[in-house]
């Protein structure tokens, strides 16, 4: 199964440069996002995601409302210029309901949703770029979305993607080595090394799979430290902003 | 979000914080302590279940207590909670809210105000228009429409709360009631704290409304005895529809002082009256003029002016 591009050559570096285990560049921007609760957009190399949470809010539908704990609303649009040929997918396209479903059934088990009965949570994903990854991207990105709103989470989601060249685990695979190689992608609690969701498009072979599961495991606290540090952050900074109140403090304010 | 200016560290803006420093507290004995005031992220263990009580923002596993949002951690004796910085509304009994009308049901209406859920004003719960001793009539059922209609905006205060947690707010004061002449910001909740009156007015000719949900009403002042109209309530003003006539200065101040508090918003300083009056003034010196402000170097050069660095 000789392919035109060689997914690893003989030096051990893969088509873009990268080792075996060597994860992209990763970019994380939690700034304010027009009306948005919460909003994050998360690059992965050359694949790029934008989520924006609204809620916990009023259902819109009356029929979708829990009476004891929140609806979970998730919807993914692709942008028609993310893919190498321009190609336009609508709403109803079974693949992007499907992608919408997995990232639903991830985070219903984290968010405390218990907390908000009759309440609706909004999560709108929008794919910029796509470049393999996209339900790692997906879920990583909606992870920090949901922090940034401030909706309570056992823990943050961390997705990764592995995959197996002959008997060679990589991991985070761009879209050419996802064309040619078996895939699996992780999403792990890093707290407890839970993991709450594993997908696999492709056949991977048996003996193949702990090896490969486990490094993605790995890979997943990698990507939590990222996490913490650009959460941090944005946290820092807006109790640092908070604090720069008003000249006039209430504390000699009193004193008057 | 970019922030030019340096910042001041976190002060203690609670009892909570402020009662830390007592060293002899019984509960600094035993060996996991709170680091009240330092930022925790979801996932991160604060303390153990035995010596501390799980308070909002956070969760017990494992005889463990973990918080769930991102925040800064707050300790009020043995209850440990961690306040979210970024969050929806979360309603109290007396808190003035801002809101907007989104259904009208049998007997009252719904309305968002930025909380988790719409809030719930009751037809009994407003003042109708004939006199405030003027009980609710059925024909007041078949006439809702005309005291309040969807998209309708209105000031209130949070009454008590349903089971569900839902809110109920009334309106049964000269100051609440159907808002015009004037326009709506909306900000992060945090960033409006307990004031003493959230009703505010500027010497440039414009009052300001405060709601504790992060929506601010800025409006044409209106004068106190204006207000009441004759026998201190006028039906065919309170739930008007009409705006009264607004000149050329007045309503250039009222979106200067609405785009101040967008820059304000944006820059995620906590709004007073004061700091606002502050920055009208510091924008009456520079000659800004509202359209200016939201220029991002204006609105960098007012924050760092008129916020504590």
């Amino acid at each position: 199964m000789a392919s035109r591009i060689e997914i690893l050559n003989d030096g051990g570096f893969r088509s873009d440069g990268r080792r075996q285990y060597e994860l992209r560049d990763l970019a994380i921007d939690l700034s304010q996002q027009a009306s948005a609760d919460g909003a994050a957009t998360i690059t992965h190399g050359l694949t790029q995601v934008m989520v924006s949470v609204f809620g916990p809010r009023e259902a819109k539908m009356r029929s979708q409302t829990m009476h004891d704990r929140a609806n979970i609303n998730v919807e993914v649009s692709v942008a028609a210029f993310s893919t190498g040929e321009r190609r336009k997918r609508n709403r109803g396209d079974k693949r992007i309901l499907e992608l919408a479903a997995t990232i639903k059934s991830t985070f219903e088990p984290v968010i405390q949703t218990s907390l908000y009965p009759r309440s609706q949570i909004d999560i709108f994903v929008q794919v910029l770029e796509q470049d393999g990854g996209l339900l790692q991207a997906c879920i990583n990105g909606t992870t920090l979305a949901l922090a940034n709103a401030g909706i309570p989470l056992i823990d943050f989601v961390c997705a990764v993607t592995g995959g197996v060249h002959l008997t060679a685990p990589m991991l985070d695979l761009t879209l050419i080595e996802e064309n040619d190689v078996p895939h699996v992608s992780v999403a792990v609690l890093p707290k407890t090394g839970k993991v709450t969701l594993v997908t696999m498009e492709t056949r991977l072979h048996v003996e193949r799979f702990e090896e490969i599961f486990r490094l993605a495991g790995q890979a997943g606290k990698v990507i939590h430290a990222e996490f913490k540090r650009a959460l941090r952050d944005r946290t820092t900074t807006l109790v640092g902003a908070m604090g720069a109140g008003p000249r006039i403090s209430a504390e000699e304010e009193m004193e008057y | 979000m970019r922030l030019m200016f340096s910042f001041a560290p976190f002060r203690p803006t609670n009892f909570a914080a402020a009662a830390l420093p007592d060293d002899d507290d019984e509960m600094d004995l035993d060996g996991d302590d709170v680091a009240v005031n330092s930022i925790t992220l979801p996932g991160e263990t604060i303390t153990s279940s035995h010596a501390y009580m799980r308070g909002h923002g956070t969760y017990v596993d494992e005889e463990q207590v973990i918080a769930s949002v991102a925040g800064t951690i707050e300790r009020v004796n043995k209850l440990v909670t961690v306040r979210a910085i970024s969050t929806k509304y979360n309603p109290e009994v007396g808190d003035l809210v801002v809101g907007r009308i989104t259904e009208v049901q049998p007997r009252r209406w719904k309305v968002d105000a930025n909380s988790r859920q719409d809030a719930v004003l009751l037809l009994s719960s407003v003042n109708l228009p004939g006199g405030v001793q003027r009980r609710k009539l059925e024909s007041d059922e078949l006439q809702m429409r005309t005291f309040f209609e969807e998209g309708d905006l209105l000031v209130a205060e949070v009454q008590a709360f349903f089971a569900d947690g839902a809110m109920s707010l009334h309106t049964r004061s000269l100051k609440y009631g159907k808002l015009r002449n004037g326009q709506l910001v909306m900000v992060p909740p945090m960033l409006v704290r307990r004031l003493k009156s959230h009703f505010t007015t500027l010497p440039c000719g414009v009052d300001l409304i405060l709601g504790l949900n992060g929506y601010i009403w800025v409006s044409k002042h209106v004068k106190q005895n204006e207000q009441e109209g004759e026998e201190g309530f006028d039906a065919e003003t309170i739930y008007s529809n009409r705006n009264d006539p607004i000149d050329e200065s007045t309503r250039s101040a009222i979106s200067r002082v609405a785009n101040i508090i967008r820059v304000l918003a944006a820059h995620f300083v906590p709004l007073t009256d004061t700091l606002l009056l502050e920055a009208y003034e510091w924008t009456v010196e520079n000659d800004t003029d509202a359209k200016s402000l939201l220029v991002e170097d204006v609105g960098d050069a007012l924050v760092a002016s008129v916020a504590r660095t």
